[in-house]
């Protein structure tokens, strides 16, 4: 038995590897302790605050989709039933005046996550693939629905809200600045990747990625999928609820809205354009909605379709999301051929720009006539004005779009002859793709 | 009494025949593509919105049959430009594009014709009541909704048990790699099938739009419900997923008529713990819980039939 593992498991990390990894780790909580120092306003902290909720529901969300192969369309449903058991629990602490300081929490949050994963999971992890999606939406919305029934308990359309400061404090922490729930977030956050990564590398997370890619040759081995699926979906509650409760001591209330269909649909979108593929792609996802939708909706009114479409557009043309993209270019940087595409890209570049500007531009003008048209003509969308009444905008529109779309299909098709090219010559260099 | 089981009964059979209008298409989509297809209920959001444009310009005549053409010629380019695309990265990756492409449908709906619902209209020629039972008139649109969607439910039938497009349909339906095998132009027969699904959504859109509320947000009340009548009645199966219509069209029209409750029928024992949070519980009626019904009897199905109630196969 020992013989067989000590041929069979890899080797050691040498000391060097080691390092790195942990250095990885150290700097990103360095950095997470010093970032409030380098943007201190209270905006970019509620940002930070959000960004790191995401990440815990993206990277939870993960557990799912990309490690275990099961997409679900209500997982905001473990999320928000940590945000409200949160809530009741700061009432109840407050009221009765238990010892339980605020940063403990976010733990209720998380049972509670884990408890309704035991209780609507074993069903629903019966099967996997589009029965487990449709599954998953039919429980939201059972889900959602009820919450709204249960007006006591969830407080009907208002929601139930707390005062995160009414606890127990430890060292004269009080928890009504930003700063101090950024900090509480920041330590959320670091303990939940490290404990989600960590999760990873255990014989049940490998037996995830097995069940995920071949669930007839993991009954063959002698696991039964349902079983490795439904640990995997307590897990991924277990981690919602605590990203949940986070978000109920950020705002101070949690309503049916952290439940719906809206919340489900933001993590998808977050997990699935950060990429699925790779354990940091929902950090990258999160990172990259959040500013999206913050940012975006400052620029122009109809944030949500450009969402959408960057949604589509991410599925179509790149199933690996951001990081599969850049991660797609490893072995090109190994074998140092990655000269050879970037002129390409560079070429490929201006006309896709051209057709994207050509849209946007077509989309609000199109969205000034339907939505307001009695206003003045002179609008402005992301920073840039026009006038959307002016003949000469719409035929720029339809010539950037249309020429720009005949252009861009013949400069991909380049990128895609020097992106083999390319990889072609990694590969005789002996670069493992 | 009778007068509410007789309006109900018929409420219950038009809602669930609009129901299997869509669900008919959705469900032989799911067969042969393997696609869940998320924007079905979209589809039939722009049938109705569609309806109401055209019905605006030429009347409502023209849009009955314009509006599903439109549609289903939409449907037929997402197939071919969109999830031809996609299909090389997997089911996920195709239900994802469906589940985006529902998201961009109800923005782009919501940018052309705003939030608040439009003002379609039953045309004037069936604006009367068709007949009077116990003092309620039923109105002759409705009527005509179920004549036309008996009428597509015939149609449909007969096109898949007597024409050589239903035989070669039917047979995908089961084995779509052997089709393929056979010589049939398999992407041409997706793309027809997409097409005719999403244009049968439309023609539900256009009749259902004047008699229920036509608003941007009809496909996310809907589309969920679609997808339980798909699962309760097996998924790729057609007379399940005509059952499962019927029955949730039934159980939920029955349940919003009725409004009795615990309290109601226990009333005189008044347990304590009806005064706590349980009250909710206590005091809610049939008609509060009718829209949880179709996802209750989902999760019931599941437990006790995880193929749903007709269907073969295990997906």
């Amino acid at each position: 038995m020992s013989d067989a593992t000590a041929t069979i498991a890899p080797p050691r990390p040498a000391a060097s590897d080691r390092l790195k990894f942990y250095g990885i780790w150290i700097a990103t909580a360095l950095v997470l302790l010093v970032l409030p120092k380098l943007f201190s306003s209270g905006g970019s902290l509620t940002t930070f605050s959000l960004i790191g909720i995401s990440i815990i529901f993206s990277l939870s969300y993960n557990i799912l989709l990309g490690q275990t192969g099961m997409l679900s369309f209500g997982h905001a449903v473990y999320y928000g039933l940590g945000g409200f058991l949160a809530i009741h629990a700061i009432n109840i602490i407050a009221k009765n005046k238990f010892a339980i300081p605020l940063p403990l929490v976010p733990l209720v949050g998380g049972a509670a996550g884990l408890l309704f994963a035991m209780l609507l999971g074993w069903v629903s992890t019966r099967r996997s693939g589009t029965a487990f999606a449709m599954i998953s939406l039919g429980v939201a919305e059972l889900v959602a629905s009820s919450a709204l029934i249960l007006r006591t308990f969830f407080g009907g359309e208002a929601g139930v809200s707390a005062n995160r400061t009414k606890v127990l404090r430890l060292f004269d922490w009080s928890f009504g600045p930003q700063i101090q729930i950024y900090y509480l977030v920041a330590a959320w956050t670091l303990i939940a990747v490290i404990a989600m990564y960590a999760l990873t590398r255990t014989p049940l997370g490998r037996m995830c990625n097995a069940v995920r890619d071949n669930p007839e040759r993991v009954q063959f081995v002698g696991y039964d999928p349902h079983i490795i699926r439904y640990i995997a979906f307590c897990f991924s509650g277990l981690f919602a609820g605590i990203a949940g409760a986070l978000a109920a001591i950020n705002f101070e209330i949690a309503n049916s809205a952290y439940l719906g269909a809206v919340q489900s649909g933001t993590v998808l979108f977050a997990t699935y354009i950060g990429g699925v593929g790779f354990f940091i792609g929902p950090i990258v996802g999160a990172i990259f909605v959040t500013l999206l939708s913050l940012g975006l909706s400052d620029l122009t009114q109809v944030w949500q379709l450009y969402f959408g479409l960057i949604f589509i557009a991410v599925v179509m043309f790149a199933p690996g999301g951001i990081t599969g993209l850049l991660m797609m270019h490893r072995p090109l940087l190994k074998g140092g051929t990655l000269s050879r595409v970037l002129p390409s890209y560079l070429l490929a570049f201006i006309p896709t720009l051209a057709m994207v500007t050509g849209l946007m531009l077509a989309i609000e003008t199109i969205v000034h006539y339907t939505v307001n048209p009695n206003e003045d003509s002179h609008i402005k969308a992301f920073g840039v004005p026009f006038d959307a009444a002016n003949p000469a905008i719409w035929a720029v529109a339809g010539v950037l779009l249309i020429g720009g779309f005949i252009i861009a299909r013949k400069t991909w098709a380049r990128v895609a002859a020097s992106w083999d090219d390319a990889l072609t010559a990694a590969r005789e260099k002996g670069v493992a793709a | 009494m009778l007068e509410l089981i007789v309006i109900s009964t018929l409420n219950g059979i038009l809602f669930g025949m609009l129901l299997f209008l869509m669900a008919s298409g959705l469900t032989v989509i799911f067969s042969m593509l393997g696609v869940l297809n998320f924007a079905h209920a979209s589809f039939y959001m722009l049938g109705a919105f569609f309806g109401f444009q055209i019905s605006r310009w030429f009347g409502f005549w023209p849009a009955l049959i314009i509006a599903p053409l439109l549609a289903g010629g939409l449907g037929a380019l997402v197939e071919r430009f969109g999830l031809r695309q996609v299909h090389k990265n997997g089911h996920v990756a195709e239900l994802l594009f469906t589940f985006g492409l529902a998201f961009a449908i109800e923005e782009i709906v919501q940018i052309i014709w705003g939030k608040s619902p439009v003002d379609f209209r039953v045309p004037p020629l069936l604006d009367f009541p068709a007949f009077t039972i116990f003092s309620t008139n039923y109105p002759a649109f409705k009527m005509f909704m179920l004549l036309v969607s008996v009428i597509i439910f015939i149609g449909l039938l007969l096109v898949l048990k007597r024409t050589r497009i239903g035989l070669i349909v039917q047979a995908a339906l089961t084995h779509p790699h052997m089709v393929g095998h056979l010589g049939h132009n398999v992407g041409r027969i997706f793309m027809l099938v997409f097409g005719v699904g999403t244009a049968l959504a439309a023609v539900a859109g256009v009749i259902a739009g004047p008699a229920l509320v036509t608003q941007s947000n009809m496909a996310g009340l809907l589309g969920p419900i679609l997808f339980v009548v798909v699962v309760v009645g097996g998924l790729g199966s057609l007379p399940g997923a005509f059952i499962a219509s019927l029955l949730i069209g039934l159980i939920q029209t029955f349940a919003v008529s009725m409004d009795g409750s615990l309290a109601g029928a226990f009333g005189p024992l008044s347990p304590d713990y009806a005064a706590t949070w349980l009250s909710d519980i206590w005091n809610v009626t049939i008609a509060q819980i009718a829209p949880i019904m179709p996802y209750l009897l989902l999760v019931l199905i599941l437990i006790f039939r995880p193929m749903g109630l007709l269907g073969t196969r295990d997906t």
